[in-house]
């Protein structure tokens, strides 16, 4: 591996306040307590942040409630406008925002200045559109917006999930209250300064800050008519049987084990970088990782020692260093939870590998993993670890790649490598998951709906089809 | 320099000091990005001023600067031709005062900037309603997207809603167009906004003159795809040019009766400027 000097991104771009409060009808308002938000990279504290207490979350849905008339009354063209606006000031903010993001989340500044951003500006771009055009959209002449939205985001993809979120909610003449993740709470404010700059009229959104029960308050609130969520499955089934029964509209945005299936006809060079991109983007925080890898038998050992090769030059460190392939593990549970699973893949017999990997001594950390000898039955084949960690499964035909890759509870997406077009499309018919890439793997685009088959949730965002979630 | 009253020592002037006189623009054509005069070297009067009156010879240079941008401009992603044309809106919301001293009324103004603020949106949408996955019955992937027809001849209506109405639903699809203006002052002061809005030269350009001269000859042109008569009120032209379209199977766009620009547009300015293309390819194992 070539040695590169150090290559911060500055930090001057960003200024952090010491203590956030809630955004709440326009205003930064005091919750009851706090908590620190920490640099998972260095274990600084950037920031004391509220934590929403049921009465913070009772007045964000009431200033939701009262903005909601003359929001959604207003024509789409004016909603459009706002919106375009504040696609225009992240973009001018960009490189803040992504500094923020890695500082506060721990992914390398290439992937927050070059993925996250321009895909957070491209989403509000696109949904601003939509907003006098809903009665062209296929949902009926005269779509209407629901109402209050709560909407519940992880922390892998802080602003982009905010984007997912609020762009479509917004264009559909909706107001939201969103409670960024616990661990990331801090870009999610910082976009509540750019809807006061894009003088949003105040309630329209609300951002409340908080924990695991901040969230459930919200989504078990009676005023609020629409439910969306990213996250784990587990927390999504728990919100699924609160919301059963109440008549709330509900999107659930959940887990995934993902197949990334090489046939014997790949591109082996190109197969190498979308295996990488699938597991180790992110560091593996992604809810549609290529977390498990099915390689045709005839193929196996020549694709495994070109992964080898490609793993050994990643580079594992500093998110601000411009150079830096792998950040840091976004939180101290997180990096328990990958161990843990970790050290179950190989007690059940799997055989794990990690290229020589200089660790950060501070700091969360976890070096790319791969783990061969899988079986169908291992954990690590089964379970989501949200991590570094890829689990090498083999097979003969399609039929038995196809087998396999359905053999997860999850749907969210599959990888598809091979040369040849028509198998391509026979495979991705088969496969039971919601968005397939072939010869390509985690691509996103603002135009294109994301979501989950089975257990890895329900309704679509992105595209045309995610505005169906917030029209009545 | 600082201002400040002649002292008592100024001379009086010998002419008696007029205010500033002022820099009065030249109308020249829009082609290729750049302003030239008409090669014909004509002008005729419109409201005092002396403005290019395109020829023949101007309309075919400006096929040629129109199908030159074209592939590249249809080739940049939807995305990026929609925020072209926001950039567009914005930059007319900055030279309100322009259109404004032409006499256009402050809410013409304001549904031009909302129309073009429409049409950016549907860059990346149009392709999502007209569009179709097909469910043909066999192990076949087929799938339906519009595509740019190619270079469009526009005959203008004067007014400014009207000419960004027109010009707007071609661009936006990935079509490059020449414009026959009607309205020479407003359409050259738009071309100003144009060339500093980041739309790359060629994809719009905008001849001033007499539409009944010169458009006969991009009817009758073999490279121009599409032909947009909306703004063309003289029924005799009307017929005679959808007449001269027909010797290439030109697309023509002319919707019946007076057009309304201050009401929705719908879908037709764009469709009526797009090819279907269907792609078909077999499943198997």
């Amino acid at each position: 591996m070539f040695e590169y000097a150090p290559a911060p991104e500055s930090r001057s771009i960003v200024t952090i306040e010491p203590t956030y409060g809630l955004f709440i009808d326009g205003e930064f308002v005091d919750g009851k307590g706090t908590f620190k938000t920490v640099s998972p990279a260095s274990e600084e504290v950037l920031a004391e942040v509220a934590m929403a207490a049921p009465e913070d979350v009772d007045r964000a849905v009431a200033a939701a409630r009262r903005a909601f008339g003359p929001w959604s009354a207003l024509p789409g063209a004016e909603r459009a406008k706002y919106l375009f606006r504040i696609a225009r000031i992240i973009q001018e903010r960009s490189r803040e925002l992504a500094v923020l993001e890695s500082l506060d989340n721990g992914k390398p500044i290439k992937e927050s200045r070059d993925v996250d951003l321009p895909l957070v500006a491209a989403h509000f771009f696109y949904y601003a559109g939509w907003a006098d055009k809903l009665a062209y959209a296929g949902f009926g002449g005269d779509p209407k917006p629901l109402g209050v939205a709560g909407q519940v985001i992880p922390w892998n993809f802080p602003l982009l999930m905010l984007a997912w979120k609020i762009a479509p909610a917004l264009a559909a003449g909706n107001t939201v209250v969103l409670k960024p993740a616990e661990t990331t709470p801090l870009s999610a404010l910082f976009f509540a300064d750019v809807c006061r700059q894009a003088d949003l009229p105040p309630g329209v959104v609300n951002i409340i800050t908080g924990a695991g029960d901040t969230g459930r308050y919200l989504v078990e609130h009676p005023d609020v008519d629409k439910v969306a969520f990213t996250g784990s499955t587990e927390v999504g089934r728990q919100i699924a049987r609160s919301v059963a029964g109440t008549g709330k509209r509900l999107t659930l945005e959940l887990g995934g084990k993902a197949a990334n299936i090489v046939f014997d006809d790949a591109p082996i060079d190109q197969a190498v970088e979308g295996i990488v991109n699938g597991i180790f983007f992110n560091q593996g925080h992604v809810c549609c990782a290529g977390s498990r890898l099915l390689v045709q038998e005839s193929i196996a050992d020549e694709l495994l020692a070109s992964l080898k090769r490609r793993m050994a030059t990643l580079r594992v460190g500093d998110p601000l260093d411009k150079n830096t392939d792998i950040g840091a593990i976004n939180s101290r549970a997180q990096l328990e939870k990958i161990t843990e699973l970790s050290e179950i893949g190989s007690s059940e017999g799997a055989e794990r590998w990690s290229p020589p990997c200089e660790l950060p001594s501070r700091g969360f950390w976890f070096a790319p993993t791969i783990f061969t000898g899988v079986t169908q039955a291992h954990r690590i084949a089964r379970e989501e670890i949200f991590g570094p960690v890829l689990s090498v499964l083999t097979f003969r035909t399609p039929e038995e790649a196809v087998e396999k890759a359905n053999n997860t509870p999850y749907g969210l997406s599959a990888g598809i490598w091979s040369d040849k077009g028509s198998r391509i499309l026979a495979v991705a018919d088969k496969l039971r998951a919601g968005v397939v890439w072939a010869n390509t793997f985690n691509k996103f685009d603002p135009t294109s709906p994301f979501g989950g088959y089975k257990e890895s949730g329900y309704g679509r965002e992105g595209g045309r089809h995610g505005l169906e979630a917030y029209l009545a | 320099m600082p201002k400040s009253a002649p002292t008592k020592t100024a001379k009086p002037a010998k002419i008696a000091a007029p205010t500033r006189l002022s820099v009065r623009k030249t109308y020249k054509l829009y082609v290729g990005g750049a302003f030239p005069r008409s090669e014909s070297g004509r002008t005729y009067l419109v409201d005092g001023d002396n403005v290019a009156l395109a020829s023949r010879k101007d309309a075919r240079d400006a096929v040629l600067a129109a199908r030159k941008a074209q592939p590249k401009w249809a080739s940049a992603t939807a995305y990026n031709r929609g925020q072209v044309v926001y950039r567009v809106a914005e930059m007319v919301e900055a030279r309100r005062s322009e259109f404004a001293a032409l006499g256009i009324p402050a809410d013409e103004v304001d549904a031009a900037i909302d129309r073009l603020i429409w049409y950016a949106g549907w860059s990346d949408k149009i392709a999502q309603v007209t569009g179709n996955a097909n469910p043909v019955a066999g192990p076949f992937f087929n799938l339906s997207a519009p595509e740019p027809t190619g270079v469009v001849g526009v005959v203008a209506p004067a007014s400014l809603l009207g000419l960004v109405s027109v010009v707007a639903p071609a661009i936006v699809t990935g079509n490059t167009v020449v414009v026959l203006a009607a309205g020479p002052q407003v359409a050259i002061t738009f071309a100003e906004v144009l060339a500093t809005s980041d739309v790359p030269g060629g994809v719009v350009n905008i001849l001033t003159g007499r539409a009944a001269e010169t458009a006969p000859w991009l009817a009758s042109h073999d490279d121009v795809n599409a032909l947009d008569l909306t703004a063309v009120t003289d029924p005799e032209l009307a017929v005679e040019l959808e007449r001269a379209a027909a010797g290439t199977l030109k697309r023509v766009l002319r919707p019946a009766g007076e057009t309304d620009f201050t009401a929705d547009p719908g879908l037709r300015p764009m469709t009526a400027l797009l090819e279907t293309k269907t792609v078909w390819h077999p499943k198997g194992f």
